[in-house]
């Protein structure tokens, strides 16, 4: 029996719980604790928050439980499902329904999304982190130092930017390029920039006190190398960190046309905050110039660095997306969201059925996220 | 001001150096020759085949030398072979080795040869930017005085009702990239499914007569991304100017609503919008490439798809010195105007 859109939005909702449960019980914490949680507690204040926070925290359980939401196995293709409209029972299968239809390879559209939620959810915000990391690492000095340093790296950051994002994507994410080792050298660049920012911010903290900072760093840097040989080299001697060379190949293309626009948004902080009395008061104590940086400067810079990275988060996922979108992702046959969109637009205008929910997905990721954003930021502009 | 243009188109031209530079190290990287010689010669070639292939058309020499050829400040590569013909880059067509140029790069107005759609780089791009030009155009006489109106209209009466539902509207359409407002709209609005069939879902045939029917779609689509974040920061900006203490005075003195709006604020507040409509080409561009593969329509941005697709290398390196140019021009005339529009900007 096929189901009707009340039946499939009802049977989606009761498979939910879980989600539903779990989001529950974040907002009633949140809401209880908001005044001792600072910046996300106030961000409960903000009715344009609230509803941001609430999609993202969707998506992120979503992405959590995605193996138990499922119904059929992504990749599985069942035969007799080939673009059969939402709501078709599975043929020789008691109470299974594909609940938004079959794609052109008779898949289940529905647990494609779902699985795809959780690609995006791991990269997207990954991504921004790495971008952020070698962003703030060059743009703080450039802003603190100014002079030739600035000036170079400026220029540079200038240059990536006024690249069409497209034709970069198209020159560096290219089965071609993997064969070159361009994308691991890009790698070992940008995946150092987080473990010498957490070490510089580790030795300028504590190197009055040598005992403490020894074995700091020491952890830091142990935990740094291992990560960094399994990520960029896939040398992880444990062989429990590992990067697929097509997944590393835009890992690295998404977090290197994002860092530039970080390192911009850092600088210009940077050359704001550094006038401050704080920072005076700092440098006349005869703090050394990294832990002006590190430890003065960038805290007061977080309300926007926290906002923009909500953003760019969104922005990752439209990067990520646009990727797919041109055949450029992961695999074939992953069911990340642009890839989807991507194979359901060459029949849209007969079957708009498997293109629509990865489309409504991902608009809706981003949208709460900009949301989120927007309330953030005026929660952060009231103090 | 003209040591500040000056400057400025310096460093532009460096830039465009450097990016042509890197876009040719990245397409002439061996595995993406080795595809070139393949698909040029055959698909079965072994790898002495490609090797001699690539020395008889010149891309085994130097990486400098070869784009200073493509620049044309290095002589055009010539290949004599056994039987005594001459082959090189600038002889083709009606060229014969005697009548050809001993320069023939971007700067002698020849942009080389695409191996893709076998015709010259020159003309067969400016005809796709015709195309592309009259998408935008219309993409833009429709987003733009919107976009500017309703950044006005939310940002007059800050955290008003028209406010509030406006700036959902921006933050929502700035959330929907083109490839998810585009496949909304053609399942909506010409697909069989939802029975709309107002619209073509494709655009192949706007390229020759460009109708209601055909061309609305594309319009729409790049329209509907560009339109959110305008209206954001017209919006941000209006708001400012809003809270000014002229205003206030006018305010005081009793000039009516309207009137403060439209004389007193708004001059003022379309400074910021401007600059970042300029600004906005870049991404504008991303847009537009999206938009011409999804509704077939065979402008700039598919033919960049293809060029990159193919590694058709004169190709795809003229494809960004247009797409370069576009950004740094637009650069620089959002930094000029900024400081025609607002008298207290000076450069020096």
């Amino acid at each position: 029996m096929e189901l009707t859109w009340i039946q499939i939005i009802g049977t989606i909702l009761a498979k939910f719980w879980l989600v539903w449960l779990s989001m529950a019980i974040v907002f009633a914490l949140s809401i209880k604790f908001k005044r001792q949680l600072g910046l996300y507690g106030k961000m409960f204040d903000s009715t344009v928050a609230i509803a941001g926070f609430a999609i993202v925290l969707f998506w992120f359980f979503t992405a959590i439980y995605a193996d138990a939401l499922i119904n059929f196995d992504p990749l599985a293709q069942i035969s007799g499902m080939k673009n059969k409209v939402p709501g078709t029972p599975v043929a020789g299968m008691e109470d299974a329904w594909f609940l938004f239809g079959g794609d052109n390879l008779a898949r289940d559209v529905y647990s494609r999304l779902i699985i795809g939620s959780r690609q995006v959810l791991i990269i997207a915000p990954a991504a921004t982190a790495f971008a952020f990391m070698a962003g703030v690492t060059l743009g703080v000095p450039a802003g603190y130092y100014g002079g030739l340093y600035d000036t170079v790296m400026s220029f540079i950051a200038n240059l990536v930017l006024s690249f069409p994002v497209i034709l970069l994507f198209y020159l560096l994410v290219t089965p071609e390029i993997v064969e070159t080792g361009i994308p691991v050298y890009m790698a070992a660049v940008l995946f150092l920039f987080p473990i010498v920012f957490v070490l510089i911010l580790l030795n300028s903290r504590f190197y009055t006190q040598p005992g403490k900072r020894n074995l700091y760093i020491g952890i830091a840097a142990v935990i740094g190398l291992w990560a960094y040989l399994g990520l960029a080299f896939n040398l992880d001697p444990l062989g429990i960190l590992y990067m697929d060379p097509n997944l590393l190949n835009i890992f690295v293309a998404v977090v290197f046309v994002n860092s530039p626009t970080v390192f911009r948004i850092v600088r210009g902080l940077v050359l704001d905050i550094q006038t401050r009395d704080y920072v005076a008061a700092a440098q006349t104590r005869g703090e050394g110039p990294w832990y002006v940086m590190l430890w003065e400067i960038l805290p007061n810079a977080r309300g926007p660095l926290i906002v923009d990275f909500c953003l760019r988060i969104g922005y990752t996922t439209i990067l990520l997306g646009t990727l797919g979108f041109f055949g450029l992702g992961v695999s074939p046959e992953s069911p990340d969201w642009g890839s989807t969109i991507n194979e359901g637009r060459k029949l849209l205008s007969i079957y708009p059925h498997p293109a629509l929910p990865p489309a409504f997905a991902l608009m809706s990721l981003v949208l709460g996220l900009n949301l989120l954003a927007d309330g953030l930021r005026e929660e952060s502009l009231k103090d | 001001m003209g040591m500040f243009i000056l400057r400025r188109t310096g460093i532009m031209l460096l830039t465009a150096l450097c990016l042509t530079f890197v876009v040719f190290y990245l397409t002439n990287l061996y595995p993406n020759l080795e595809k070139l010689a393949k698909s040029e010669g055959n698909m079965r070639m072994t790898d002495v085949q490609v090797q001699s292939w690539l020395d008889k058309n010149g891309y085994t020499q130097n990486l400098f030398i070869r784009y200073g050829e493509w620049l044309g400040v290095v002589p055009g590569f010539i290949y004599k072979h056994e039987d005594e013909t001459v082959t090189g880059r600038c002889i083709r067509f009606s060229n014969t080795s005697e009548t050809a140029p001993r320069f023939c790069g971007i700067l002698q107005g020849d942009f080389g040869f695409s191996t893709t759609f076998k015709e010259n780089v020159g003309p067969l791009i400016v005809r796709k930017l015709k195309l592309t030009g009259l998408l935008m155009l219309w993409a833009f006489l429709l987003y733009v005085p919107l976009a500017l109106l309703l950044g006005v209209l939310a940002g007059m009466r800050e955290g008003s009702k028209t406010d509030r539902s406006l700036s959902t509207f921006a933050i929502a359409t700035s959330a929907t990239p083109e490839y998810v407002s585009g496949v909304i709209l053609i399942a909506v609005f010409s697909s069989s499914a939802f029975g709309l069939k107002w619209f073509k879902g494709t655009s192949a045939s706007a390229m020759d007569n460009p109708g209601f029917a055909n061309f609305t779609l594309p319009v729409l689509t790049i329209a509907l991304f560009g339109i959110g974040y305008i209206t954001r920061m017209t919006r941000a900006s209006m708001a400012e100017v809003m809270t000014a203490q002229y205003i206030r005075t006018a305010r005081l003195k009793g000039v009516s609503f309207p009137a403060i709006v439209i004389k007193h604020a708004l001059r003022n507040a379309l400074i910021a919008p401007f600059t970042i409509i300029m600004l906005q080409f870049n991404y504008l561009l991303t847009g537009v490439v999206i938009t011409e593969i999804l509704f077939n329509y065979k402008g700039f941005g598919w033919t960049l798809v293809q060029a990159a697709g193919n590694n058709d290398i004169e190709l795809l390196l003229s494809c960004s010195i247009v797409a370069v140019f576009v950004v740094l021009v637009t650069q620089l005339i959002s930094d000029i105007g900024y400081v025609y529009l607002n008298p207290r900007i000076r450069v020096s």
